[in-house]
């Protein structure tokens, strides 16, 4: 097949509960397709990761996915504040998140090193002012 | 009959059946379609909850169990009745009323499950103590225990991997029994009174355990007139109960993992939540909890669909009659069994009902063919093409099941 399995999201940046519908929707297609459980633990992770990161700092955002046969594509964007410094965004631990998202047990600093872990590739690009987009690839 | 792959546990009265919706909408894996004005079960995908039965108002779908009269099949007869049955009656403030009814209706021998309850409690806690892989889930509810099998494959290993405590009485009932009666083992009926026909299902079929563990499980609801009358006569009880608080706590929601002792806990009940709950142990944001417990029906067993009583008045009723209780009367030392006497010998296979292909590949052609025909859907999941959803609906189509013109509502192409 030429044409990957497509599928659009908007994350809603106003519903802290919701976060996470995207994630649940690729992981029971996954699921039916037949792909092996422990990969798509790590893409439900991993997008899951992305979508609360969406909701916390930017405000919500656009998940969109792409299925081949050989894996899956994943690319997170919004149009938040962007990451003055991706180096330290990247290290455990590390969060900018507010007390109140604390709180909710969220904001740990595990957001982005969980999606670099859980994915086999991936890619981060952002500018202040602008939004951030994170793509990352998980094969099959 | 026993032993049976082929058993069901829902069958569908056609001539009841007025072809409406309502229980397809409510079955939790969409194991119903409505064809030819009529509700049919995908078996494959039925876990036995016992939803679609709340769900008819028609009194179209019955749950299958054994009628009374085999008990007359056997020469000595054994009871096991489960810890929700003390639940259902007015004013009940002695077990050995039940227990000497029972008795009254033609049992030779009484052994409550929740002897059996109490013996797999304190198993559990050992278990516990073993650093199984966390969180682990509950066993004792066959309908979650299915669910899992069909629908969350990875959370299998989290299966407390231990038989039921109807399993287990059965087992020290049948022995107790020999020994008693001084008959051989096949002259001896162990029957189990059940509050939900998922554990009808799990006993026939065998989950976990052996299948031929007892020979016929009859309904809560048909024992219990039976019952009413026969408790009448009875005066003065003996003590025949062999069980405390732990063992008829399991009737709820809640009181299994009370009787493991830990406070880090989680108990849900009703189907959904079990699966609200599932999917996030799934996706590993459950942390903290070392013990997951899930029961299907609301409030727990008591909630089962072959009750009597409302399942909350029926639990208040059991906390009432916990007052004068003992903790436990049962734990591992009285009884001389291994940890293989619990542990499941009859590991039950994970079942991929919901793939839509064996071969990824041609499932992957046939999602993107189902994202296709669902673009041209309506998407109001209204049930009238017969499918619970636009999304199963189209999952039909491309399964070649139903022509796409069963939908009147879809975007004409052309």
């Amino acid at each position: 097949m030429t044409e990957p399995i497509r599928l659009h999201f908007e994350v809603d940046g106003e519903n802290f509960a919701s976060a996470g519908a995207a994630s649940e929707a690729v992981k029971m297609r996954l699921k039916q397709i037949g792909v092996d459980p422990a990969v798509v633990r790590k893409v439900s992770i991993a997008m899951y990761e992305g979508e609360i990161n969406m909701v916390i700092h930017a405000k919500g955002g656009r998940a969109d996915v792409a299925i081949w046969p050989t894996h899956v594509e994943l690319v997170l964007s919004d149009d938040g504040p962007g990451i003055a410094d991706i180096d330290l965004a990247m290290q455990e631990g590390y969060s900018t998140a507010p007390d109140a998202i604390r709180s909710l047990g969220f904001g740990a600093g595990m957001g982005l090193p969980n999606m670099k872990k859980y994915s086999d590739e991936m890619k981060l690009e952002s500018e202040v002012g602008k939004g951030t987009t994170v793509t990352m690839r998980i094969n099959l | 009959m026993l032993g049976d792959k082929e058993f069901h546990t829902v069958r569908l009265d056609s001539d009841r059946c007025k072809g409406c919706i309502n229980c397809m909408k409510r079955c939790p894996t969409e194991a119903i379609r409505v064809r030819n004005g009529k509700a049919t079960i995908l078996y494959d995908r039925c876990i036995g909850c016992g939803e679609c039965i709340r769900a008819c108002a028609h009194q179209a779908k019955r749950a299958v169990y054994d009628p009374f009269d085999l008990i007359h099949d056997y020469e000595y007869k054994v009871a096991l009745p489960a810890p929700s049955l003390y639940g259902q009656f007015h004013n009940l403030d002695d077990i050995n009323v039940v227990l000497e009814g029972l008795l009254k209706l033609g049992f030779d021998m009484v052994y409550e499950v929740a002897q059996g309850a109490e013996l797999i409690s304190d198993f559990t806690r050992k278990y516990m103590a073993g650093n199984p892989k966390k969180p682990v889930i509950s066993s004792a509810c066959p309908a979650v225990v299915e669910l899992i099998l069909i629908r969350f494959h990875r959370l299998k290993e989290n299966l407390l991997p231990v038989i039921a405590p109807v399993d287990v009485a059965a087992k020290l009932a049948r022995e107790k029994a020999v020994r008693e009666s001084g008959l051989p083992p096949e002259k001896i009926g162990v029957f189990f009174i059940s509050p939900c026909p998922a554990k009808v299902f799990a006993l026939h079929r065998g989950l976990g355990a052996d299948a031929n563990l007892v020979d016929g499980v009859l309904a809560e609801s048909e024992v219990y007139f039976r019952l009413l009358d026969a408790m009448k006569s009875v005066k003065n009880p003996r003590p025949l109960a062999q069980c405390g608080i732990v063992g008829i706590g399991w009737a709820s929601s809640g009181g299994e993992s009370a009787g493991v002792l830990r406070d880090n806990y989680l108990a849900a009940d009703g189907v959904e939540n079990c699966i609200s709950v599932l999917e996030e142990i799934e996706d590993e944001k459950i942390q903290d909890v070392d013990f997951v417990e899930l029961n299907a029906c609301p409030g727990g067993c008591v909630g089962g669909v072959l009750n009597i009583e409302n399942p909350f008045v029926a639990k208040a009723r059991i906390q009432a009659l916990r007052k004068y209780m003992p903790v436990s009367k049962n734990n591992l030392k009285e009884v001389p069994h291994e940890k293989d006497f619990y542990l499941w010998n009859n590991d039950p296979e994970i079942m991929p009902v919901f793939k839509l292909d064996q071969n990824m590949f041609v499932a992957l052609q046939k999602m993107q063919k189902v994202e296709e025909l669902l673009a041209g859907l309506p998407r109001l999941d209204c049930g009238a093409c017969g499918a619970p959803s636009c999304r199963a609906f189209a999952e039909d189509v491309v399964n070649g099941l139903v022509p796409e013109s069963a939908c009147e509502r879809r975007e004409k192409k052309g």
